[in-house]
């Protein structure tokens, strides 16, 4: 069962912002969808970890790519040939 | 030589998101056909927003691989189709460019959630669209228009430059108003891109010569189970038996794991969407966060006013199946479930070539019929198979039910594309005749 402070938590680590009145409908529609993902509950396996994955390594190769003029165009008031980004501390 | 090409026709369903100034095209295999792309292939120097506002603004600095082989086989790129935003949707109404109407009844939704693609072909604005088809974007609303759209194979088209939504299982597939465009389309989107590390190095597809006669057809009895319209299901079974006359041996069979699929699905499409729309922060694209405030509450702010409902709710959804305490529970058990849907192929792949049953389990919605989120979903039940074991999947018209366009869905091996590229059953302009009939 999911709880409306169950979605507000999601919400925040998510930075998905949620609104008071939208707590209550994603809460009732978040209960009916996962139990209905409790099917899997009947799945046999899937607990134990992933079998059958390799890495695979390759050498770099250095290869043409975007310009740092192009990678930026699409940023709103870029500095000095960086991106802005909201104060972490 | 390059040539220009003027685009100026109207556009009465809102299949287009914005039509292209200045078109060009070369020499090719495609020379000057007009063909629609989906606003979530990148397209260099053209608007690109997945029909969201979170993108709203942003131009590519690059083409996506199919963009350049489109170019390359002398396309005439006319413009980005409507979709449901970020290609979470069955209706193509969640685009914020509004929704798109059905060519066949205006009163439907297109399908989705590459509707703009299908009702841009349905509508004959264009010979030939590109969709993307994740758990059935491109065959429902193939089905839903009354075209011919196909999923390809799990790595046999290149993702480089497609906006990513569930990498695991998404594929750019060719929709067309017959299956010989379709295959013309898919022919030049094929091939193996370095810079898509699942794309596959396989040859180049052989060209299609479809025999239906001594091919053995599976039909899995879930396919037309609880929740099927008996009457899309008649329209399906009708369809098989032609294909039996022309000499196809139909072999009933059964499919164990669909009962866990749409759960699987819906699971880790989820999971693979709250991780890949991470990166919508305003930051590097799109509409800058408030500069000032915390971190934390610039992006969610951000992200509260750029994404729509259905897919906040799938970025939660998907972070809560893959939170401490939950993982095991759901996305462990869904990639479990994901085994034993691809066991149940290659079980089924052993004793037939294709495997048929309706694409959707209805005909197309009303518009604004859209019901709970759970309810949408379960209209994926049919296609989303095809997806979770990466096989290819196509939807052909096979005739009407309730005077709507029915989909056949025929699903083969790996690779096995030109298997399935058959003609359909029942042409458009069958229906057209049907629907303008004094």
């Amino acid at each position: 069962m999911v709880s409306e402070e169950d979605v507000a938590h999601i919400a925040v680590i998510s930075d998905v912002g949620v609104d008071a009145s939208e707590l209550k409908l994603f809460t009732g529609q978040f209960n009916a969808i996962f139990e209905y993902f409790d099917i899997l509950d009947s799945v046999e396996g899937g607990t134990g970890e992933p079998v059958g994955q390799t890495n695979i390594f390759r050498e770099d190769v250095v290869v043409q790519s975007l310009s740092q003029e192009e990678v930026l165009r699409n940023s709103t008031d870029p500095e000095d040939g960086f991106i802005r980004a909201p104060r972490v501390i | 030589m390059e040539k220009t090409f003027i685009f100026d026709r109207p556009d009465p369903c809102n299949a287009f998101i914005k039509i292209c100034e200045n078109i060009t095209y070369g020499e090719g295999p495609l020379s000057g056909i007009p063909v629609g792309i989906k606003d979530n292939i990148s397209t260099a120097g053209i608007e690109t927003t997945c029909g969201s506002e979170i993108l709203k603004g942003y131009i590519p600095p690059y083409n996506a691989h199919v963009i350049t082989l489109l170019k390359s086989a002398g396309a005439a790129i006319v413009g980005k189709t409507n979709m449901d935003e970020f290609g979470m949707g069955t209706t193509t109404e969640s685009s914020i460019f509004g929704p798109t109407k059905n060519p066949v009844d205006p009163t439907r939704a297109p399908g989705g959630s590459s509707g703009g693609s299908a009702a841009a072909v349905g509508s004959g604005l264009v010979r030939m669209a590109l969709g993307t088809d994740t758990g059935g974007s491109v065959r429902c609303p193939a089905s839903f228009c009354g075209i011919v759209g196909m999923k390809p194979t799990y790595g046999r088209v290149s993702r480089y430059g497609l906006i990513a939504y569930a990498n695991s299982m998404e594929q750019i597939g060719p929709m067309a108003a017959n299956v010989r465009d379709c295959a013309l389309l898919y022919s030049v989107i094929a091939g193996y891109d370095p810079r898509d590390g699942t794309s596959i190095d396989k040859p180049a597809p052989a060209p299609v010569t479809p025999v239906i006669a001594g091919k053995k057809i599976g039909v899995p009895a879930e396919y037309f189970g609880e929740g099927v319209d008996p009457a899309v299901a008649e329209t399906v079974t009708q369809a098989i038996e032609k294909l039996a006359d022309l000499g196809a041996e139909i072999v009933p069979c059964t499919m164990p794991s669909m009962k866990y699929a749409l759960a699987s699905y819906y699971v880790t499409s989820m999971s693979e969407a709250s991780s890949n729309l991470g990166r919508y922060d305003g930051v590097r694209y799109g509409t800058a966060p408030e500069m000032v405030q915390p971190w934390h509450e610039a992006f969610s702010a951000i992200r509260r006013a750029g994404f729509g409902e259905e897919v906040r709710r799938r970025i939660l959804l998907g972070s809560f199946a893959l939170s401490a305490g939950y993982q095991g529970k759901y996305y462990a058990k869904a990639q479990a479930a994901r085994r034993m849907v691809r066991d149940d192929f290659a079980r089924l792949f052993a004793e037939v070539d294709i495997i048929a049953g309706p694409t959707m389990p209805t005909v197309a919605f009303r518009l604004g019929e859209a019901a709970d989120p759970l309810s949408m979903y379960l209209a994926d039940i049919l296609t989303v198979p095809a997806n979770l074991a990466g096989i290819p999947a196509i939807s052909v018209p096979c005739g009407e039910a309730h005077s709507l366009p029915v989909g056949l869905q025929l699903m083969g091996r790996h690779f096995a594309e030109d298997e399935i590229l058959l003609p359909p059953l029942h042409t458009r302009r069958d229906q057209h005749d049907r629907h303008h009939r004094p």
